[in-house]
């Protein structure tokens, strides 16, 4: 009699599964709505997308139940290798693919394109998790940027040169897998939120920039008024900290300028900026047809297959990165928030099964997914309905392209295979 | 802090940001409009199929007023990038400026952006042959596209106010009917007006999806909200149209108006208004231009319809009335005689009168139509011992005229039809003062010879010839005979409205000096060989200037089968130009062609409109 451990899909955590295939199921028929078209319809015709992407959609389940079947100490031992082979595609797509729409991030073989920069997702995280999980305890803090500089910022500058500028932000995510770990202090992600909102705010209030640094400093100085003991100290941080926040200020509102047109001019109309009805028209035009698709979802929706600005191609780029237009549209807001919910429910569910890991390994590389899938979920959910300016990433299962819909199924899976493994201890 | 007590933020962070999401979703698509009405904007195309207006026949079948294929050229401004604007203003023949007027006007603003997304009309009723100048170059200017349309047109360039027009709908007309919508057309006057509900038929609307590119994808649910247009229904007119024809042409270069009237049935032949216009005027792009040019006619007033609307004092004619009324009331026998001695002797020759033998009789009175002898009648009408006071006298007179038809509109089927006036016995209180006035005063200001503040519009006073052709009651005058589709429109005008003159001897005794007219009165010189015909001459006083000529004519006497007012402003005496028209008219109807060429010839030629010095004519006949 064989040992229970050895059963096939022994201890696998069905709830990840069945949020898994709940998916990629809506996610294929709501592909095939977003392409649908009435005189042409046919889903054994393979030039069509929906069924181009039924082929990925069926190879992602034959995989995810591949991955179940390999052990997963095989992901453990080959983690620098699978990172080292993927980091050398993208090294060679940034020189030698084939230039799409400003990016060369693709290589073509015929009817189909293959993106490398979707890969590094899940050998980031394996890389990233081997590394962690190999220091020493006393060692780490000085190991962490070694583990950052080592593993994912050439991965950053690799996909920059690629010009996915989008998909490069997404190891940004990485952040959240150092707080958790204790190499990043909960005060420094405080002062990098605040950066980034002093960094917004100047760019929307540039003229009033001197205004609020005044206030800023009268607030200080309230502050230090107030303070029983006034040290020196404490003046010096509250100089240092208004001086920070108003070069910050001036600085974005200065750099805004510089940056490349689109990217001023996303961040421009996002932010509700005067700009003339040309950069609007450009710019903002995504955004504005998104939002007009989702909003006219009303609260139930227009029908399967019955919405009228995704099917009639108001919305650009409805089946990659805004096809969360289509869900909002036909199915309202119920469903799409019941999308958002199907997508929290899996982000927490890996958070939890990654806190009763007796391995860091799988717990630094669960942290690693549920931050990638999380990061995807808010920019990408979050620029069709306005939160968030254009950055062009895809929603995970929902969005066309094998590329992306294979290898988020495979940074799920190894999850859930070292998931189902957890009362070994991995390395 | 222990690293794993951060997953409760890392939950939590999760957790709230979720909310937040499900928060704005919950505000963009529940809460907020904005997106669903852009949407329809741009998703649907909600086309209006305009069908046919009806046509309009006169009573011999001839096709008066039919369709032709305008184009109105569409704009929608978006899709505008790269169009050829220099060669579309050289086709239009526009400035650079007008047309970046008219982009702005229909372009989308800050609060409505979706207007960059409709068509919009930017040049409307285009004419065939501009379109095909169009087409040829339409490749070329993105964002257009030509839509066709119906405007009317007309076989014959006749009786423009009668038919009336089409235009636009202003807003007003929006408002108060909900069928219309901007840029809709509506008849405007006469025939297209009255009877705008056959003639415009019933709109078809269709909800078509569209994609970005503006192809249309299809009906919105299979069409469940689309309806299908009904044409307008055609109209067979009561008007002949040859006399129409007849009577502009002898009205022509004349001020006036004309009514023919088949009394038997209260069918309107011709209701000729001088001058007039050219219907086709009215149609295509041309339409402002045109009507400022016809405003612009201060002297002539071609928009003015005087048969119709202008309310005339009806002079002689009016003695027929009294002369019916008097002999109702039993005041008044055929054989009564009155003295004329170049006037209204009690009056000291007030009204004055022209010379002829006195005393006449009934008939005589009426043949050489004297000024006494109905200056005598009406008094007599007043003085009536059966009323308590002369004042209810009068009452009881203009209780007998308003019967006629005459100081209230009759219900015809053309729009703004006037009252005509016949005062009030409050009227001559606020005048003269209570009390202060008795017949005699009334008989002096000239009620008893059709003048003073009397009014009768030219159809007011043909329906009156009608009335006594056929002694004692008219149907009411109406210029649509039937409706395509609806049999039981004849029916609406069948009614035969009697008038408080019921003695059908009082009918012939007037008819009987009618006939006289004809054969040795004031009529004489128009009677026409081998027809008995009814005819009375007037000359009406007016404040204007020259004395109206005023004829009105029933023929035959026997079984009439027209009766005919004719009124041409400061022309003088009734036999100058009013009678030789009407006998014309009446001619040309009866037989079908005119053998007085003498005649035909002079009224035609007659030019009063431009003539230098007015001919001095004062008293009336």
């Amino acid at each position: 009699m064989r040992e229970k451990s050895e059963r096939l899909f022994y201890n696998v955590d069905w709830l990840l599964v069945g949020i898994f295939l709940a998916l990629i199921v809506m996610g294929w028929f709501n592909i095939y709505s977003a392409v649908y078209d009435e005189q042409k319809s046919d889903i054994f015709n393979w030039t069509r997308l929906e069924s181009k992407q039924m082929i990925f959609a069926v190879t992602s389940v034959i995989l995810a139940f591949s991955i179940l079947v390999i052990d997963a100490s095989f992901f453990t031992a080959t983690a620098f290798y699978l990172y080292a082979g993927v980091m050398l595609l993208n090294l060679i797509v940034a020189f030698a693919g084939a230039e799409i729409k400003g990016s060369r991030s693709w290589f073509k073989f015929g009817g189909f394109s293959l993106q490398p920069a979707e890969f590094a997702k899940w050998a980031t995280a394996l890389a990233l998790a081997k590394f962690m999980s190999g220091l020493a305890k006393p060692n780490m803090k000085q190991a962490m940027g070694v583990a950052i500089g080592i593993i994912a910022l050439p991965v950053m500058i690799i996909i920059l040169l690629q010009r996915e500028t989008g998909v490069a932000l997404v190891f940004a995510a990485m952040v959240v897998v150092l707080y958790r770990e204790g190499l990043v202090a909960g005060w420094i992600l405080l002062v990098g939120l605040i950066s980034v909102l002093a960094m917004v705010v100047g760019i929307k209030y540039h003229e009033a920039i001197g205004i609020l640094v005044l206030i800023f400093a009268a607030i200080a100085a309230v502050r230090i008024l107030i303070l029983r003991k006034k040290t020196f100290k404490q003046i010096l941080f509250s100089a240092l900290a208004v001086l920070y926040l108003g070069g910050l200020m001036f600085v974005s509102s200065k750099v805004i300028e510089k940056m490349p047109e689109h990217q001023t001019g996303r961040i421009k109309v996002w932010l509700g900026l005067d700009v003339d009805r040309a950069t609007e028209d450009r710019f903002g035009y995504n955004t504005k047809q998104s939002l007009i698709a989702i909003g006219s979802g009303g609260l139930a929706g227009k029908g399967y297959l019955d919405g009228t600005q995704t099917k009639f191609r108001f919305v650009p780029e409805q089946e990659t990165d805004f096809i969360f237009c289509t869900v909002g549209e036909e199915w309202g807001f119920y469903g799409s928030a019941f999308v958002v919910l199907l997508y929290s429910m899996l982000i927490v569910r890996i958070i939890l099964r990654s806190e009763r890991q007796r391995s860091d390994f799988t717990r630094i590389y669960g942290y690693a997914v549920a931050s990638i899938f999380l990061f995807h979920l808010m920019v990408n959910v979050g620029m069709t309905i306005g939160i968030l300016p254009v950055i062009g990433i895809p929603l995970p299962f929902f969005s066309y392209g094998g590329s992306s819909l294979i290898s988020f199924t495979v940074l799920l899976f190894i999850f859930v295979k070292l998931d189902s493994q957890r009362l070994l201890i991995l390395r | 802090m222990n690293p794993q007590d951060r997953k409760y933020f890392v939950v939590g962070f999760v957790v709230l940001a979720a909310l937040l999401y499900t928060a704005r979703l919950f505000y963009v698509q529940v809460v907020e409009d904005k997106y669903k009405l852009s949407a329809s904007n741009q998703a649907f195309l909600y086309q209006t199929d305009y069908p046919p207006r009806g046509a309009i026949f006169d009573r011999n079948g001839k096709l008066l007023v039919f369709n032709q294929v305008a184009y109105d050229l569409m704009v929608v401004p978006r899709d505008m990038e790269g169009c050829d604007t220099t060669g579309l203003c050289a086709i239009l023949n526009i400035t650079k400026d007008e047309m970046l007027k008219r982009l702005a006007r229909l372009s989308g603003s800050e609060e409505d952006a979706s207007r960059d997304y409709r068509s919009h009309i930017f040049e409307s009723q285009m004419l065939p042959e501009l379109n095909a100048r169009l087409q040829e170059r339409m490749y070329k200017f993105n964002g257009f596209y030509v839509q066709s349309r119906t405007v009317r047109k007309y076989t014959y360039p006749i009786a423009a106010h009668l038919l009336g027009y089409v235009g636009e709908v202003n807003d007003a007309e929006c408002a108060s009917n909900p069928y219309y919508k901007s840029g809709d057309y509506i008849g405007k006057s006469g025939i297209e007006k009255g009877y705008e509900e056959y003639l415009r038929g019933k709109k078809g609307f269709q909800i078509k999806m569209r994609d970005v590119h503006n192809n249309i994808k299809g009906s919105y649910q299979n069409g469940k909200y689309d309806s299908a247009a009904v044409e307008g229904k055609d109209l067979v007119s009561t008007l002949d149209a040859d006399l129409q024809l007849y009577g502009e042409q002898l009205m022509q270069n004349k001020i006036g108006g004309l009514c023919a009237i088949e009394p038997s049935t209260g069918e309107i032949l011709a209701l000729v208004t001088s001058p007039t216009y050219d219907p086709n005027l009215f149609v295509g792009r041309d339409f402002g231009k045109n009507y400022v040019m016809l405003v612009k006619d201060s002297v002539g007033r071609p928009l003015f319809n005087r048969a119709l609307m202008s309310s005339y004092p009806p002079g002689s004619t009016f003695k027929l009335m009294n002369a019916l009324i008097g002999l109702q009331e039993g005041v008044l026998t055929p054989a009564t005689l009155y003295p004329c001695a170049h006037g209204y002797p009690p009056l000291g020759g007030k009204p004055k009168c022209h010379p002829h033998g006195s005393p006449t009789n009934l008939y005589g009175s009426i043949a050489t139509s004297c000024n006494s002898y109905y200056s005598y009648v009406f008094k007599s009408i007043l003085d009536n011992r059966k009323y308590k006071s002369q004042e209810d006298g009068y009452k009881a007179w203009r209780q007998f005229v308003l019967s006629f038809g005459v100081g209230m509109a009759i219900g015809t089927d053309l729009p703004y039809e006037k009252k005509g006036n016949v005062p009030t016995p409050e009227y001559y209180d606020k005048v003269f003062g209570k009390g202060r006035w008795k017949s005699i005063t009334l008989t002096g200001a000239g009620l008893g010879i059709g003048q003073a503040e009397l009014g009768v519009t030219p159809v007011q006073m043909c329906n009156i010839i009608c009335t006594i052709a056929n002694r004692g009651y008219y149907h009411v005058p109406h210029c649509i005979k039937t409706i395509e589709g609806d049999s039981s429109f004849v029916q609406r005008w069948t009614k035969r409205h009697y008038t408080m003159v019921t003695n059908p001897d009082a009918y012939e005794a007037v008819i009987e000096g009618m006939a006289q007219v004809m054969t040795n009165g004031t009529g004489r010189a128009v009677q026409i060989p081998g027809i008995e015909m009814c005819g009375k001459t007037g000359t009406a006083q007016n404040p204007h200037g020259d004395d109206h000529s005023v004829f009105v004519l029933f023929a035959p006497r026997v079984n009439p089968k027209i009766a005919i007012a004719v009124l041409v402003e400061n022309a003088g005496y009734g036999s100058a130009y009013a009678a030789p028209i009407a006998s014309l008219m009446v001619e040309q109807y009866l037989n079908g062609k005119v053998l007085r060429k003498d005649m035909e010839q002079r009224m035609l030629e007659s030019d009063l409109i431009h003539k230098t010095a007015g001919t001095q004519k004062k008293d009336s006949h």
